[in-house]
């Protein structure tokens, strides 16, 4: 179970060493608070995405989802002068609600979850450049909203609120996923939703609420993502960042067809992806080349693990041990 | 005689733990039908998968037109001209009925596209129809089709590569009665045109009034041979049956007694129509038997509420429930263990623990939280109880040999309180020694009160281990035995759909 995340720690030293050797400014302070900002803000997210990936399902819908609550989040407190901590509840349950609708939709309509989070995609992000005009909505001037701007993205002791958030949240998903009962039904429906069934697993719920997880999660990235970068582009805002977490995810060895998949894991494949990105920009390599970095090494990780996969198989399905004993057993 | 078109000498063939195929020698002759019959288990399918160059022999020659084969592969058998229509049908909804036909020989026209030539394909399937009178157009998409309209294409494609020899595997299970007699009137068109047929059905009566043959397997070996005017139900049921039963049978330690389940007039969604209404006995065990087909594992699903229960009443302990899920059955103290263990019973890539405690997960959990001391030491226990071999139950369950595997099932469930256990082929693929404990077992917990209802399709142990046996037949129970009324002669002829003899002299 940690032979993947141990993989990939040491893929992340090393990349890092590299970089390092390369440009000894990635260890600065100033270099590695900035990465620790991303990276809660993308982790938060990503752990969301994992959850979904871990029942076997996938959502594509996370980067519109920010674009719609967004532009509904700046124009509530800045508009309509709702009080903010209504409007972060508007924005979180707006989130919840969002997943649930999927969630109905890929285990009550039987609906296949790529589909259905294809489409929230392209409705989100719609409705969102409806709902603006196409227009860049912002805080402008004012500094109303200066201590909720602070809690989102400001520091405390140096370090980034989001991160904060994203340690947090990453320990109460990992109870969730490691130690609850709804978390080793998600890991049961994954694999084998059939015998999970049989088992009395009410598998439809556990999946939908994989998906409302999913969505109260981008709901609160949502918030952290408003406050980085202070404006929302109805048409811009997001883009994308629904397959960073899923390339967090499945470089932090959840798999497509489900069932398997650690916190650690999705959090450690986040840190990578952002010190990626990272390495890009310090090492002076061209930033148009960002993606296909990205895209390289996410391959050569999975490649690499389904190597050693294939092998772990073929040293002996079973264990010597067992076989054993069964021969010893089998007289009587 | 004609020399024979296809026979097969001396072919064995074993799997680890069984014998499935002992020295069996069959032929066939140019423009016969032969009926090949048999219980479950007894080669038959074995015997096919060889012929159809799905499975080597260990040992004897397949031999075509006088030319001696080791092993058949499926290239070689369709160049052989054999062709197999199958009991799951093989076409492809999504295509037309032309398409199927030539699936994988399409027509194409030249060029470097290659594109498929639909036209010709229709034409040249039209005679191929006519020939079977069949009443749909070449152009009609398959998804259309009844049942039996696919089986048309079925031998309309074995016609169209001009098959010699048709295997037919159940053809008549999941068709109506006239639907069954068209098949048999087309059958008789193929004899008459020089096709030989090799047809393989449970239905004696089928056989009675098609087969100029029937060859009967048994235990893996050729129980007998009937010539066209030998073939009666009589005759045909003591080659099935006739070896020595070994006994299995552990009596309960008090009579069985009290109706624990009563289903009533209970409809499932595989056989509209048909009403099933059966009592299980507090602390027994009842055997279900029957055809594979015949609505067994129906029942089943329907009462544990996987299928939907479209009409009639359940009744545990006289409480009438109403089960429309898997957690509401096992909340009522229903369980099953499915025939199906790798898919439905287990989750493979899972550890042991986790397989055990996976129907009663929130009793180890405080505050939603699991408690994995408590969740050890309980799949320990059961580990102990039922003695099932593993180094550490912190394995994952894919590990383990099929006995195993299956007592983890069984674990999964012996944690909790059952009332009506229901076990579907409690011991297929399992090793002798290992259905013994199971079997212990299945009395261990009868004898504390639980109601089992036992599913199975082998005969030594429907009649070893069971206490009373229900039969089933087209979806309907055809009727209950008691112990001095056993024998595999009564299982059979209920299975069938024949009343069930009183003395032995049938």
């Amino acid at each position: 179970m940690l032979k993947k995340e141990l993989g990939l720690l040491i893929l992340l030293v090393v990349v890092s060493a590299i970089t390092t050797a390369l440009n000894p400014r990635f260890l600065s302070g100033v270099n590695l608070l900035d990465m620790a900002n991303l990276i809660g803000l993308f982790g938060i997210f990503s752990i969301g995405e994992g959850l979904v990936i871990i029942t076997g399902g996938i959502d594509l819908s996370v980067g519109s989802m920010f674009s719609l609550l967004g532009v509904v989040f700046i124009d509530l407190l800045v508009n309509r002068g709702v009080p903010w901590p209504f409007a972060l509840i508007v924005i979180i349950v707006g989130g919840l609600f969002l997943g649930g609708v999927q969630g109905f939709l890929v285990t009550r309509m039987k609906l296949q979850p790529f589909v259905v989070t294809l489409c929230g995609l392209l409705i989100y992000r719609g409705a969102a450049r409806y709902y603006t005009t196409d227009a860049t909505m912002g805080f402008g001037y004012s500094d109303d909203f200066d201590w909720l701007a602070w809690l989102a993205s400001g520091r405390s002791w140096g370090v980034p609120h989001a991160f904060i958030l994203l340690v947090i949240v990453a320990v109460v998903m990992w109870v969730v996923l490691h130690r609850s009962v709804l978390g080793r039904y998600l890991y049961a429906v994954g694999r084998n939703e059939e015998a999970a069934r049989f088992s009395g697993v009410k598998s439809r719920a556990v999946i939908a609420s994989a998906y409302i997880i999913s969505g109260g999660l981008a709901g609160i990235s949502t918030i952290l993502l408003v406050f980085y970068t202070n404006s929302v582009s109805p048409s811009s805002f997001g883009n994308f960042y629904e397959l960073y977490a899923i390339a967090a995810a499945v470089l932090g060895g959840c798999s497509l067809r489900g069932g398997e998949g650690s916190i650690l894991g999705i959090v450690l494949g986040t840190v990578l992806l952002q010190v990626l990105q990272n390495l890009v920009n310090i090492l002076g390599i061209p930033s148009s080349l960002n993606f296909a970095v990205m895209g390289t090494v996410i391959l050569l990780g999975v490649l690499a693990d389904q190597q050693f996969a294939a092998r772990r198989k073929a040293g002996g399905k079973r264990a010597p041990a067992l076989v054993a004993m069964e021969k010893q057993s089998r007289p009587a | 005689m004609a020399e024979p078109l296809l026979s097969l000498a001396g072919i064995s063939k074993s799997y680890p733990g069984v014998l499935a195929l002992d020295d069996v020698s069959i032929h066939v002759q140019p423009g016969e039908v032969l009926g090949l019959i048999g219980e479950n288990g007894a080669g038959k399918s074995t015997l096919m998968k060889i012929i159809g160059g799905l499975v080597e022999p260990d040992a004897g020659t397949i031999i075509i037109d006088g030319k001696p084969h080791a092993a058949m592969t499926v290239a070689s058998t369709a160049r052989a001209g054999i062709a197999f229509v199958h009991q799951e049908l093989n076409v492809l909804d999504n295509l037309d009925v032309a398409a199927n036909i030539f699936l994988g020989r399409e027509r194409l026209a030249g060029g470097p596209l290659r594109l498929t030539r639909n036209r010709a394909m229709h034409s040249e399937s039209l005679p191929l129809l006519a020939r079977l009178g069949a009443d749909f157009a070449p152009d009609a998409p398959v998804a259309s089709l009844s049942i039996a309209q696919r089986q048309m294409v079925e031998i309309a494609r074995a016609l169209s590569v001009d098959a010699r020899v048709i295997i037919m595997d159940e053809p008549t299970s999941s068709l109506t009665l006239t639907e069954t007699e068209r098949l048999l009137q087309v059958i008789a068109e193929l004899r008459a045109s020089g096709v030989s047929i090799i047809y393989i059905s449970h239905r004696l009566g089928e056989l009675k009034s098609c087969a100029d043959r029937v060859v009967c397997l048994r235990d893996g070996r050729v129980a007998g041979e009937l010539p066209r005017e030998q073939i009666e139900h009589g005759a045909m049921i003591r080659l099935m049956i006739g070896r020595d039963l070994r006994s299995l049978y552990i009596p309960p330690r008090t009579p069985p007694e009290g109706a624990l389940c009563e289903i009533k007039d209970l409809e499932t969604t595989s056989f509209p129509g048909r009403r099933i209404t059966l009592t299980v006995r507090r602390g027994e065990i009842l055997g279900l038997a029957g055809l594979v087909g015949s609505g067994r594992t129906s029942l089943a699903r329907t009462l544990f509420g996987i299928d939907p229960v479209q009409g009639g009443t359940v009744q545990l302990q006289g409480q009438p429930v109403r089960i429309t899920s898997p957690a509401q059955a096992i909340a009522q103290g229903v369980f099953l263990v499915p025939e199906d263990r790798k898919r439905e019973g287990l989750i493979l890539d899972m550890p042991l623990v986790e397989n055990i405690t996976l129907a009663s997960l929130r009793r180890y959990a405080r505050l939603l939280l699991i408690d994995r001391a408590a969740e050890g030491k309980v799949a320990r226990t059961q580990q102990v109880r039922l003695s099932i071999k593993t180094p550490s139950v912190a394995v994952n369950a894919a590990t383990l040999s099929g006995g195993n595997q299956q007592k983890v099932v069984l674990a999964k469930f012996l944690s909790m309180a059952p009332r009506l256990m229901i076990f579907d082929e409690p011991t297929r693929g399992i090793d002798v020694g290992a259905k013994g404990e199971i079997y212990m077992l299945m009395r261990g917990l009868a004898d504390e009160g639980v109601a089992i209802l036992m599913i199975s399709s082998d005969m030594e142990e429907v009649i070893g281990v069971s206490d009373r046996i229900a039969v089933m037949h087209d979806g309907e129970i055809s009727g209950t035995l008691d112990r001095p009324d056993f024998s595999e002669l009564n299982v059979l002829r209920l299975a069938i759909g024949q009343p069930a003899a009183r003395d032995e002299a049938a």
